[in-house]
C-alpha cells in the first residue's frame, strides 16, 4: 500500500513537470502549433530597418497578421530585404499595399505595419511590396532639425 | 623546501586520482543500468525521495523569487513608464537563469547532501561491502537509480520553479501593482522564444542535475567511512555542487545566449 502511494505521488510529480513545460511552451513563449503550415511569404525592401529583427511582428490596424522570418542585405540595391510570413487567412492584401516600420510605444520593439491600397489584385506567395517607409530615425531627425534644413 | 614541492605534487596527484576515480565510477554506474523490471521500482523510490520531497522548497522559493523580481522590476521600470515590460523581464530572468541555477543550488542543498550522507553511512556501516559479498553490484543497485532519478527530476523541478515564479511575478505585478494583465502576457509571449529561451533553460537544468547528482553520489561513495568523513563529504557535496553550477552556468550562458 505504501509503495502504491509513492508511485502515485511520483506519477503526479512527473505530470506536474510536464504541465510546467506545457505552460512554459504555450503560455509563456506563446508557441503555436500551426505556425509553420499556413503562412505565405512576402518580401519588402527598406532603406533603413532601424532595429527591426527576425521574429518581429507584422501587423495591420494593430492586429498581428504575421512575423518577420528573415532579414538580409540586398547586395545589388544596397537596401535591406525583409522576408515576412503572413497568415494564409489574410489573403486579400492589395499589390499596392504600403509597409512601414514602426515602434511599439516610445521605447518598444520595432514592427512592420501594413496598410492596403486600392488595387484590385492581391499579393501572392513570393511577391514584393514596393511602397515602403523606413524606420523613423530620431538621431537623423534631430540632425536635420539642428542644421536647420 | 623539497617537502613543499612534495606536498604540491602529492595534492596534484591526489586530485587527478579523485577525478579519474569519479569518471570511472560514473561510467560504471551508467553502464550498469539495471533491467527495466528490477530497476524501475528502485528508480520510482529515488524519484520520490529526490524529486517529490524537493517540491515544497522549490515551489516556495520559486514563488518568493518571482514575487521579488516582480517588485524590484516594477520599481525600476515604472520610472521609464514601461511597467508592462515586467512580464517579459520576470519570464526571461526565470526561464534563462534563475530557474535552472537556483533550483540546482536548492537541489544540491536539499537532495545532494541527503544522497551523500545516505551513501556515506551505507559505506561506513559496510552495507556496500556486504552487498558485494552477496553478489549484488552496489553501483547498479544503489548508485545508478539515484543518478537517473537526479537526472530526471532536476529539469522537472526547474520548470516547475520557473512557472511558479512567473505566477508569483504576475501576482505582484498584475494583482497588487496593477499592471494590465493583457500586456503582461503579450509582452512576455512576444519576447520569450521556445527554442532559444525555454529549451536552453531545460538544457541548463539537465546539465546541472547531472553534475549535482554525480558529485553527490561520488562524494558519498568516496567518503572516509567515519562520522567525520561523512560530514566532510556532505560539506564537500554542497560546496562543489554550488561552485560547479555557478561556473557551468557562466560557460553555458556564454555559449547559448551571446551568439544570438
Amino acid at each position: 500500500m505504501y509503495k502504491r502511494t509513492i508511485e502515485i505521488v511520483v506519477g503526479l510529480f512527473i505530470m506536474l513537470g510536464i504541465g510546467a513545460l506545457a505552460v512554459l511552451a504555450f503560455q509563456v513563449s506563446g508557441l503555436t502549433t500551426n505556425a509553420a503550415a499556413d503562412t505565405y511569404k512576402i518580401y519588402a525592401q527598406f532603406d533603413d530597418l532601424g532595429g527591426l529583427t527576425k521574429r518581429g511582428k507584422v501587423s495591420m490596424a494593430g492586429v498581428t497578421i504575421g512575423r518577420v522570418s528573415n532579414v538580409e542585405l540586398d547586395k545589388e540595391s544596397y537596401t535591406a530585404l525583409v522576408e515576412m510570413e503572413l497568415y494564409r487567412s489574410v489573403d486579400n492584401l492589395t499589390t499596392d499595399s504600403t509597409a512601414s516600420i514602426q515602434t511599439a510605444g516610445l521605447l518598444g520593439e520595432k514592427y512592420i505595419s501594413i496598410s492596403v491600397g486600392a488595387d484590385e489584385e492581391y499579393l501572392k506567395e513570393g511577391d514584393t511590396i514596393f511602397d515602403t517607409q523606413s524606420a523613423l530615425n530620431i538621431e537623423k531627425l534631430i540632425g536635420t532639425f539642428a542644421s536647420g534644413k | 623546501m623539497l617537502d613543499y614541492f612534495r606536498s604540491i605534487g602529492a595534492r596534484a596527484i591526489h586530485s587527478v586520482a579523485v577525478l579519474g576515480r569519479s569518471g570511472v565510477f560514473l561510467a560504471n554506474s551508467l553502464i550498469g543500468v539495471p533491467t527495466l523490471r528490477s530497476g524501475f521500482p528502485l528508480l520510482i523510490k529515488q524519484l520520490y525521495s529526490i524529486g517529490v520531497l524537493s517540491l515544497v522548497i522549490v515551489i516556495v522559493s520559486g514563488l518568493f523569487i518571482g514575487m521579488v523580481l516582480g517588485l524590484q522590476g516594477y520599481n525600476i521600470l515604472v520610472d521609464y513608464g514601461s511597467e508592462q515590460a515586467i512580464g517579459q523581464m520576470v519570464a526571461l530572468t526565470l526561464v534563462r537563469e534563475l530557474g535552472p541555477v537556483v533550483t540546482a543550488l536548492l537541489f544540491a542543498g536539499r537532495a545532494g547532501s541527503a544522497l551523500t550522507a545516505e551513501i556515506g553511512l551505507m559505506k561506513a556501516t559496510e552495507q556496500l561491502t556486504s552487498m558485494e559479498m552477496i553478489g549484488v553490484d552496489p553501483l547498479r543497485r544503489i548508485i545508478a537509480p539515484r543518478l537517473w532519478a537526479g537526472f530526471i527530476s532536476m529539469p522537472l523541478l526547474a520548470m516547475i520553479f520557473s512557472v511558479v515564479g512567473i505566477w508569483g511575478g504576475m501576482l505582484v505585478g498584475v494583482d497588487w501593482l496593477g499592471v494590465y494583465e493583457g500586456s503582461f502576457w503579450a509582452n512576455m509571449q512576444a519576447s520569450v522564444s521556445f527554442e532559444e529561451d525555454v529549451l536552453n533553460g531545460i538544457i541548463k537544468s539537465l546539465v546541472f542535475g547531472f553534475v549535482c547528482t554525480w558529485i553527490a553520489v561520488f562524494q558519498g561513495y568516496d567518503s572516509v567511512p567515519t562520522s567525520e568523513g561523512i560530514s566532510a563529504a556532505t560539506t564537500k557535496t554542497v560546496v562543489y555542487s554550488s561552485l560547479a553550477v555557478l561556473g557551468l552556468d557562466f560557460v553555458l550562458t556564454a555559449v547559448m545566449f551571446t551568439a544570438l
